[in-house]
């Protein structure tokens, strides 16, 4: 029986139902609790599952991550919520120094099962801080595994999915999609948490991309449509690892591939994705790989945010570019 | 420059066995042993010494590439490494011998993060001991966790973390009184104040006492002479079980000193004064509890001689066992990044095999 959900409900119907299902799930973080966050991702479930399950934590953030490790020793499944992307940086030691290695350095003997909810992106008109996009860290980073829901669907599945993943997992969640609806059917086979999706089949080019931007491409290939051009949208979901046989494979149909982020394009996640295209399939393409994504600056003020996220515009920019080269 | 504001003894030093040898009295101390654990307890400073002595005996021989010494600071982890029982979870940072020791991690498998074969080649569920942590003070967040998870549990334990002067000046320290105080969680600081952090003086990192600083956070604060087995031991079990209760954290400082290099890799004639060292040899923690033993007639000539060979026992088999510990295949730098596995390494995985593979045959 499926039912329309806003994304961030969606969330929430999934976190539900992790702490249903298993009782060593655990939500931490800043206001998740009474308040039911910030976005409200985890309203009632405080109420449902106590205090114990679902903790108002200090505003500490790598203390979030930390005791997060300590809990995930003792055999519990924290679910870590940072409110902002801009606010990970305190437990950015933590999430890279010790969560990402300590399976490593202990031979497999210590499992750290964490997920760590990341909001992330801009477009919602918000002060400095509250609308960046650091994923390329974490995927640089070994040990940890990262993944970015676009929409409703994947985002009841993904959560669910990296709950139960042995592997600590940094969970990004497009803030301004949170109340983008969808049909979630809680009976449906969910697919793998590992696989890219064709989410929009094409013929001409192929726009890969994750999280915000997946809707700001369908519409940038719906528009492209109307001039007679054939798009092509793969939605990573999972950011490290890549699913490189579905975006591969997607490529070498199309031979013209953009990658689109809103992350700063120097030395990004979309970097790594142009640099493997190119390698992988030199002789297969037309043209050059582009990347339309975040500009290498900080992230701007409110009032000109529209100029540095890449939109329906750049994108198709970028296609036009890439047809004439 | 900040003034000195350490006495180097006080009112408030817990003590029950001073430099000389002789057992005091302490009002909200005490502890009353049998001789055999008596005798124990000077076995196990005498067999942990002879581990770190063995120990950097073999990295100044090229078997090691690093060693930190814990010269001196034998009886602050025997007495709480003895301090803790069965059920309880031990944090240690990279000094923790001693404490690893009594947790019944055999020292062999110490070492072989100092060869660079494995990143500590323990188990930590088996041992209730924790991998060592380098970052400075990470671990007390993830004692701190896992004394949480005791509570969830209702598990009858407690969690000790284990830090030194130079990290109580760490967020994540600071993070770690803060919750283990709003949460009560059953969680034992035990901070080795061995005055050095590599070459900066506590002055550096406190205008107070260390101990005081409990009291800001909500729970109690104690400092007891980190030199001495018996004292550590008592505070350290009286800690544990407040903790097991429920009423939540204590700060233990153990005031002792770091008799040698910060790790083999440094040179403390740069920064301190051999003075200072001989001031505290004169507080050594085995001599005072060999004289203890020898005065009162627990232990005799013939036990002193048989601890010393066993000693001698102990350091042939780490011998042997380090020199055993071979350099691991290459192709397991890629085991166990994750859990669950990735494409991503299974494809670099056959990249470097491939790579390796193209010399076999050649000439050499």
């Amino acid at each position: 029986m499926s039912s329309t959900l806003t994304l961030g409900k969606a969330l929430n119907e999934g976190l539900r139902k992790a702490l249903e299902n298993d009782p060593k799930v655990l939500i931490m973080g800043e206001d998740v609790g009474r308040l039911g966050g910030v976005f409200r991702v985890t309203d009632g479930l405080q109420k449902d599952f106590g205090e114990d399950r679902v903790i108002d934590t200090p505003l500490a953030e790598s203390a979030i991550v930390g005791t997060a490790v300590g809990l995930a020793i003792r055999g519990f499944r924290p679910v870590c919520e940072i409110q902002f992307d801009g606010f990970v940086f305190p437990a950015f030691d933590q999430i890279v120094t010790q969560v990402a290695k300590m399976h490593y350095r202990s031979a497999g003997n210590v499992k750290l099962p964490i997920t760590i909810r990341i909001p992330f992106g801009g477009g919602i008109g918000a002060v400095e801080h509250h609308s960046e996009s650091p994923e390329s860290y974490f995927c640089h980073t070994p040990g940890l595994k990262v993944v970015a829901c676009s929409n409703a669907v994947d985002a009841y599945w993904m959560i669910q999915q990296a709950i139960e993943s042995d592997d600590p997992i940094v969970f990004f969640e497009p803030k301004r999609r949170y109340w983008d609806k969808a049909d979630v059917d809680p009976s449906a086979t969910p697919k793998s948490l590992w696989d890219a999706e064709v989410v929009r089949s094409g013929s001409d080019v192929t726009l890969i991309t994750y999280g915000p931007s997946v809707k700001v491409c369908l519409e940038a290939a719906a528009a492209a449509e109307t001039e007679g051009r054939d798009i092509e949208v793969v939605d990573l979901r999972s950011l490290s690892p890549i699913d490189w046989d579905t975006v591969l494979t997607s490529v070498r149909k199309t031979q013209r591939a953009i990658v689109v982020s809103e992350a700063p394009v120097y030395a990004s996640l979309a970097s790594e994705v142009a640099a493997r295209i190119s390698e992988k399939c030199f002789y297969e393409l037309e043209s050059p790989v582009l990347r339309v994504c975040g500009f290498s600056t900080p992230y701007p003020t409110s009032r000109i945010e529209e100029d540095y996220l890449p939109d329906l515009d750049r994108i198709l920019d970028a296609v036009d570019r890439t047809l004439a080269f | 420059m900040p003034q000195s504001v350490q006495p180097s003894e006080g009112p408030e030093l817990v003590q029950l066995l001073t430099p000389e040898g002789e057992r005091v009295e302490h009002p909200d101390y005490s502890i009353d042993l049998t001789d055999d654990e008596y005798r124990g307890l000077y076995r196990d400073l005498v067999l942990v010494r002879r581990i770190d002595t063995e120990a950097t005996a073999l990295q100044r021989q090229g078997e090691l590439g690093l060693w930190a010494s814990l010269l001196g600071q034998e009886a602050a982890q025997v007495g709480a490494g003895r301090a803790l029982t069965g059920n309880d979870f031990a944090f240690p940072t990279y000094r923790e011998h001693g404490v690893a020791y009594c947790k019944g991690v055999d020292p062999v498998t110490l070492l072989g993060l100092f060869r660079g074969v494995n990143q500590g080649g323990w188990n930590p569920h088996d041992k209730g001991f924790q991998l060592y942590t380098i970052v400075i003070g990470s671990q007390t967040l993830h004692a701190t966790g896992y004394a949480m998870g005791l509570q969830r549990d209702g598990a009858d334990g407690a969690v000790m973390a284990f830090f030194g002067d130079g990290a109580s000046s760490q967020g994540d320290v600071n993070e770690a009184f803060v919750w283990s105080s709003v949460f009560q969680a059953p969680v034992v600081f035990f901070c080795q104040n061995n005055q050095w952090a590599i070459s900066e003086p506590l002055e550096r990192q406190s205008r107070i006492p260390l101990y005081e600083r409990a009291k800001g956070f909500g729970f109690p604060g104690v400092r007891v002479d980190g030199n001495d087995v018996l004292a550590v031991l008592a505070v350290a079990r009286a800690a544990l079980e407040r903790a097991r209760e429920g009423s939540g954290p204590t700060l233990i400082e153990a005031y002792t000193y770091r008799m040698g290099p910060h790790t083999t890799s440094d040179d403390p004639t740069r920064y301190r004064l051999a003075a200072e060292l001989e001031t505290w040899k004169l507080k050594d923690p085995i001599e005072r509890m060999k004289a203890y033993l020898s005065r009162t007639g627990i232990a005799d000539h013939d036990f002193i001689e048989q601890v010393d060979k066993d000693a001698d026992e102990l350091a042939a088999h780490i011998r042997a066992g380090c020199l055993a510990l071979d350099d691991p295949d290459p192709l397991t730098l890629f085991d166990n990044v994750y859990a669950g596995g990735s494409s991503l390494l299974d494809e670099e995985r056959e990249q470097l095999a491939a790579y390796l593979s193209s010399f076999e045959g050649a000439h050499s």
